[in-house]
């Protein structure tokens, strides 16, 4: 599927890495070929953008499902997919199979499992699944508890220069923990780790990988204590990028009232005062990414008792919306969510996208900043409807959606 | 005529003062008044002695009459009809405000002094069906909850859910859909999870009470422990909970009958102290009001009531205490650490005791101050109590329908 005829967007603000200007861009053979002052060539195909945002396509850092309509409905065009699949994508061929699944219209960039069935013991084939098209290698949902794994792990990742996304959670302090250790788990009753767990797992990997001279992607950084390790470890050059997701600095751990299973997550949502933390850490830049950890559960799996049920949400169709409100409020620039949500994750997967650039994928999205909508998990494009941001209203949808130059019917 | 008009009825007409009766019964005198004035039921001591000193002419069994035949003596003191219990359900202490709590405990009061007559029957709640759908073993709540739906002649039937098709995968939903389809009038439930209790309250169109929710509350305990502990008091001529200085000890952490106690005994007017070993202590519980001890003997200072908790080895994910025996060196009551608190304090424990773990079997039977016994009398006639508000609105009960 190749664009039949190269396409030019004009009377667009462009969302540049530098900020958002005034321009036309135009896109030929599946990539981008000129951006801002252009004109669109005879036999060009023109849209005119009509003054909405011309952004680079999302790129979803750490999902669970392939939900194509979710991923269309949400402006994402590629999705690193973690390697939590049953069987878990510790082969070249189940990681091969993964990264042809969303073809054409949506990439799936599969993520390694770190060792053999996710179990923390023995690592996996790396090399091989990175053949197999492998983007980085995870440690799926949870830590891998051996530090002498962890290293040997870390060190070899280096040696094949690709990324370690690892889950910062220790293990033994969280245990079958459902929330954090605070007022609301206490008065709920619900099984609970201290948030310290996660600064614990941060500090240890990011010891492990200075030594090893690892890139380490923390993919959920929720806390206080762990943003500033983060902080201080960037301040002294170690190659790490953190991620989050909107939910974690959107709410709190008082979400969990009445025991709503849609706001069962992992991480656990944390308190109010780490919510703002996150916030500062992504007004300053400790935070890169932030991802929807899409993952869409039916009432199988939520309809139980908090603690009983599976954590996620599904969380690909408000990740625009949500990370958007951070611009609306003045914490980021517009064009630093495109960063959050496109240009930093596309180079921790190391590909030609992200960003609207010459010579990059024509992964491409029109983007109203300002329509409004409301959220409703009855009538939702995903799977399952399982979002703690039910009937909130919020800002920003995707008007059309281009992969590769070819325009994706919503 | 009322058994306490015609107690005000034959003082005037003996031209004896109620001061005087008050004292002739051994009795406080501001209570005396209340009861004279209705406000108050008479413990089953109070009514005997009053039918020794009125020479028969009210005897006690006149109070337990009055008290079954529902026209209980508090009328007045409560919002009319249903709005003094407006909720569906009875899922937590904390969904009650403090005169919900009170009406509770004024509607067990009959029940307590029905209990005590040798026929203990109500047809209140006849041909009702009250399923008790137990998830989790249990004895001693199980048979209460039995023991009080049977008392107010409903049909009973128990549920083993811990051993029955939810262990063949069925989904609780589908499990309270089946209840619901059965037409219970009101189902009883204990589940091992939080909030397990209020998801089926959700999906059934009966009252749901809850015996029980994993670590997060158990109401009708914490109701019938506030029972026995008022009952205490009054027989000792105090009424208020006011700055009464309660110490709950133990396994607080995955305590549901703790969560339950600490809202319902502040809501009451107590102070509420736990104590517990650092690892089984909860986070953030100074933030629902109790003050937290490491400490028992800082913990027992001074305190009116002392509440033992067992430690519940089954929710424990690893060790949270080196051996029972240390437990005991730190944690046990004794006599000797009984006599750092209040004197005359009043020692409780929900049971199943561990008597030489959490509690000395000597401390657990010490006449006058171990009100173990009376916990559990209390039970059942809190549960009848509960049985009967939640359902009179299914059985139309005037103003409440």
């Amino acid at each position: 599927m190749k664009a039949q005829r190269p396409l030019t967007i004009t009377g667009g603000r462009l969302v540049l890495p530098g900020g958002v200007r005034p321009g036309a861009i135009r896109c030929v053979d599946g990539r981008i070929a000129a951006v801002g002052e252009v004109n669109p060539a005879e036999g060009d195909e023109v849209i005119d953008a009509a003054g909405a945002l011309v952004t680079p396509g999302l790129v979803d850092f750490g999902v669970f499902a392939i939900d194509k309509p979710a991923f269309h409905f949400g402006g994402i065009t590629r999705a690193a997919l973690m390697p939590d699949r049953s069987p878990p994508l510790d082969t070249p061929s189940s990681v091969r199979f993964a990264a042809q699944s969303g073809k054409p219209d949506l990439w799936v960039h599969p993520l390694a499992a770190a060792t053999v069935g996710l179990e923390g013991g023995q690592l996996a084939e790396l090399a091989l699944m990175r053949e197999a098209g492998a983007r980085a290698i995870a440690t799926g949902r949870k830590w891998i508890a051996d530090s002498g794994t962890m290293l040997r792990l870390l060190q070899y990742a280096a040696m094949l220069d690709l990324v370690v996304v690892s889950h910062a959670e220790d293990g033994g302090l969280a245990g079958s923990a459902a929330a954090t250790a605070g007022e609301m788990a206490t008065r709920l009753g619900l099984p609970s780790a201290p948030a310290e767990a996660e600064a614990l797992a941060v500090a240890r990997d990011l010891a492990l990988a200075e030594m090893a001279g690892t890139r380490l992607h923390l993919r959920h950084v929720t806390t206080r204590a762990a943003l500033d390790l983060v902080r201080a470890a960037k301040a002294r050059g170690v190659r790490v990028t953190a991620g989050v997701s909107p939910a974690h600095f959107m709410l709190s751990d008082l979400a969990l009232q009445d025991f709503r299973t849609f706001a069962r997550l992992s991480p656990p949502l944390r308190s109010e005062s780490d919510r703002q933390a996150v916030v500062a850490g992504l007004a300053d830049g400790t935070i890169d990414v932030v991802g929807s950890g899409h993952d869409p559960r039916g009432p199988e799996d939520k309809r139980l008792p908090f603690a009983d049920a599976a954590p996620g949400m599904a969380g690909a169709e408000t990740l625009l919306a949500l990370t958007l409100t951070l611009a609306r409020d003045g914490v980021i620039p517009v064009e630093r969510v495109f960063d959050l949500l496109a240009r930093s994750p596309a180079r921790l997967l190391g590909v030609e996208a992200g960003e609207l650039r010459e010579g990059a994928e024509a992964d491409l999205a029109l983007v109203d900043p300002d329509k409004p909508w409301v959220v409703d998990s009855a009538r939702m494009a995903a799977s399952a409807g399982n979002t703690p941001f039910d009937k909130q209203p919020v800002e920003g949808r995707v008007t059309a959606l281009w992969k590769g130059g070819v325009r994706i019917d919503g | 005529m009322e058994p306490h008009n015609k107690l005000a009825a034959w003082l005037q007409a003996e031209n004896i003062s109620q001061a005087e009766m008050a004292r002739r019964c051994e009795y406080d005198r501001s209570n005396f008044h209340r009861l004279l004035s209705g406000k108050l039921s008479p413990s089953l001591v109070l009514a005997a002695r009053i039918e020794r000193e009125t020479r028969g002419a009210i005897p006690a069994v006149a109070w337990a009459e009055e008290a079954s035949s529902g026209d209980t003596s508090h009328a007045g003191r409560y919002p009319a009809g249903g709005r003094a219990f407006p909720h569906r359900h009875l899922l937590s202490i904390g969904q009650l405000e403090t005169h919900e709590i009170l009406y509770l405990l004024d509607e067990a009061e009959q029940w307590v002094a029905l209990n005590r007559q040798p026929q203990k029957h109500s047809d209140r709640l006849a041909g009702l069906t009250i399923i008790n759908a137990f998830f989790e073993n249990s004895t001693r709540t199980l048979l209460s909850f039995e023991i009080a739906g049977k008392r107010l002649g409903a049909d009973v039937v128990n549920m083993h859910a811990a051993q029955s098709s939810v262990k063949k995968g069925e989904t609780l939903i589908d499990t309270a859909v089946t209840l619901n389809s059965m037409r219970a009038d009101a189902i009883v439930i204990r589940h091992q999870s939080s909030g397990a209790v209020a998801l089926i309250a959700d999906k059934v169109d009966c009252p749901v009470l809850n015996a029980g929710d994993g670590q997060h509350e158990h109401p009708t305990q914490a109701l019938l422990d506030a029972l026995a502990l008022r009952h205490k008091l009054r027989e000792r001529g105090e009424e208020s909970f006011n700055g009464l200085v309660v110490t709950i000890c133990g396994d607080v952490l995955h305590s549901r009958v703790a969560r339950s106690n600490i809202l319902c005994l502040q809501a009451l007017g107590a102070r509420v102290r736990v104590c517990a070993p650092p690892a089984l202590m909860p986070t953030g519980v100074e933030a629902m009001g109790a003050e937290p001890f490491a400490s028992f003997e800082a913990a027992l200072s001074g305190a009116d009531v002392v509440m033992m908790l067992r430690l519940q080895n089954e929710r424990m994910e690893g060790q949270f205490i080196p051996s029972p025996r240390e437990y005991r060196h730190l944690y046990g009551l004794t006599l000797e650490r009984l006599r750092r608190c209040a004197p005359e304090a009043i020692v409780m424990h929900p049971g199943p005791m561990n008597r030489g773990v959490e509690i000395d079997s000597n401390v657990a039977e010490l006449a006058g101050q171990s009100i173990i016994t009376d916990q559990v009398e209390m039970g059942v006639a809190i549960r009848m109590a509960c049985l009967d508000v939640l359902t009179r609105r299914e059985r139309g009960v005037e103003g409440w329908a």
